[in-house]
């Protein structure tokens, strides 16, 4: 078995459900973030659209982070989910310097390093991750990618030319894909991040791990 | 590579998360620092060992090479441990190893360079065995390799930080040892003859002059490589937030020690070698802080 996940950025229409589920699921403290939704705007006025791009931890099959864990804290398990012990974790912060995705973060609750884990104590009782339950228009969708007649796996054949993964080029094989992305969706160094140019205003950076 | 791609896209963020902050703070910086003048002094004392087997004064370093190696690695243990979020949790790293770390191996490898300062501390203190010191000095100085290098293969399996590219990286690490170490022989040998202290100055220079060039190889070719590396290099050009910092490092670390060392072989000034070891000590603390924070400004999402 070999779970992964699929997002048709055709579908999702940025409500952040998934976001709040996340976060509600997983208890996942202030400032923290194991999923969410990017607002990239696209063109010059009056030629412009607003893209949605939902990011998570991309659980490769040639994952960086379980690499370079010196403890085993990054493991992963038998239906392919990279998952984390934390109490384990010594919190070096190294899988945070080689996740390509940006996906890792300290908790501030915990100081062990933390991630969306695709749900696996929710798929341990066959029920599907939170984020894939809130999403109104099954934007979301999961399913193990070795099973031909699952609906992730026939969404992958019948998208086959617009099935796309995030920065493919660092050999990490993610079980992640995403239908209708682009460059400006999928690679971060094609839009320009301002200052003050969000919601979170004066929140460019957050001291990580919280202030200790 | 980066501005051409914003204006072809006009794209901007509009709405989104914070972005984490610096992930390895100046610990990290001061880990490299102090591993790299611990395991230099090593180096130095090696060559100096083979090539002035005679000199008194060269066999009047064993202890204090080793008490200077040592206190530097306990720096570079200790700033180790303090940026650890658990450090409570380090041993877990000797009861759970994951093989495929740099930090494991490199944990495991530098508990043990410890160990055989210990002994060689031991052994020229102690007992006051110079045949036994030496036996075991060749082991340290071999374990002083490796110990060296690994901190460039964590650094470059940070996969989608560009510019920490292991064939640099660790040419880099075994410069900055050869650089601080020389610096710091420089310092502690007071009674070395003209002749050894003007081959750690040669030695000083040599590396000073390949770590720059390095360096600005990188600054100039890096950015034809790879976006990554172009946006990262974008942090010390121009009105870069490091940009004042990344040039007071490679003048400090490198080109005014290069200068000064090519003074004092025409005036034999040792004063001189010794302000260039000074130079050059306190500027690869400012070049590997600089190196170590821009990547980490990136963002990966």
């Amino acid at each position: 078995m070999q779970l992964g996940f699929l997002v048709d950025l055709h579908l999702c229409m940025g409500c952040k459900g998934c976001e709040i589920a996340c976060k509600v699921e997983n208890e996942v403290p202030l400032s923290t973030w194991r999923l969410r939704v990017k607002y990239v705007d696209v063109g010059t006025f009056p030629e412009t659209k607003r893209t949605y791009t939902p990011l998570r931890c991309n659980h490769c099959e040639n994952a960086p982070c379980e690499r370079i864990c010196p403890v085993s804290a990054l493991h992963y398990i038998d239906n392919g989910i990279v998952n984390i012990d934390k109490e384990r974790c010594i919190g070096c912060a190294g899988c945070v310097m080689a996740c390509p995705y940006g996906a890792i973060y300290i908790d501030p609750e915990t100081q062990t390093a933390d991630k969306c884990t695709y749900c696996a104590h929710r798929v341990a009782s066959s029920m599907m991750p939170a984020c894939v339950v809130a999403c109104p228009v099954q934007a979301n969708i999961f399913g193990d990618l070795d099973d031909k007649t699952s609906n992730i796996s026939k969404y992958i054949m019948e998208k086959n030319g617009d099935v796309q993964v995030r920065k493919p080029e660092k050999g990490t094989n993610p079980h992640h894909y995403y239908v209708g992305g682009g460059n400006v969706t999928l690679n971060p160094l094609a839009s320009f991040r301002a200052e003050g140019h969000s919601l979170f205003n004066d929140m460019k950076h957050l001291p990580v791990g919280g202030h200790h | 590579m980066v501005h051409e791609t914003l204006s072809a896209t006009h794209a901007v963020v509009t709405l989104d998360v914070a972005l984490p902050g610096i992930v390895w703070p100046w610990f990290v910086t001061m880990n490299m620092w102090a591993k790299s003048i611990g395991t230099g002094i090593i180096f130095m004392l090696f060559y100096l060992s083979k090539k002035y087997a005679n000199d008194d004064a060269v066999g009047a370093l064993r202890f204090p090479v080793a008490m200077t190696s040592m206190i530097f690695i306990s720096i570079f243990l200790l700033f180790t441990l303090a940026d650890l979020h658990q450090p409570f949790r380090m041993w877990h790293i000797f009861f759970y190893p994951h093989w495929t770390s740099p930090i494991t191996i490199g944990a495991i490898m530098a508990s043990a360079f410890a160990g055989l300062l210990t002994l060689l501390l031991y052994f020229s203190f102690v007992k006051k065995d110079n045949a036994a010191y030496d036996k075991v000095f060749f082991w340290t100085m071999l374990l002083a390799i490796p110990v060296t290098l690994y901190t460039a293969a964590l650094l470059a399996m940070s996969t989608a930080r560009e510019l920490w590219q292991m064939p640099t990286e660790s040419v880099q690490m075994i410069l900055a040892a050869t650089l601080s170490g020389s610096g710091a022989m420089i310092l502690l040998g007071n009674k070395l003859s003209y002749e050894a202290k003007r081959d750690m100055g040669i030695v000083l220079a040599l590396s000073a002059a390949m770590a720059f060039i390095i360096y600005m190889s990188e600054y100039i070719f890096g950015p034809m490589k790879a976006e990554e590396v172009a946006a990262t290099l974008e942090f010390i050009k121009g009105h870069g937030p490091y940009t004042t910092m990344f040039w007071l490092g490679q003048v400090f670390a490198f080109i005014l020690p290069f200068v000064l060392i090519m003074l004092s072989f025409a005036s034999k000034s040792e004063s001189l070698l010794k302000l260039a070891a000074v130079s050059a000590i306190a500027g690869l603390w400012i070049v590997k802080h600089v190196w170590l924070m821009i990547p980490q400004l990136l963002n990966m999402s």
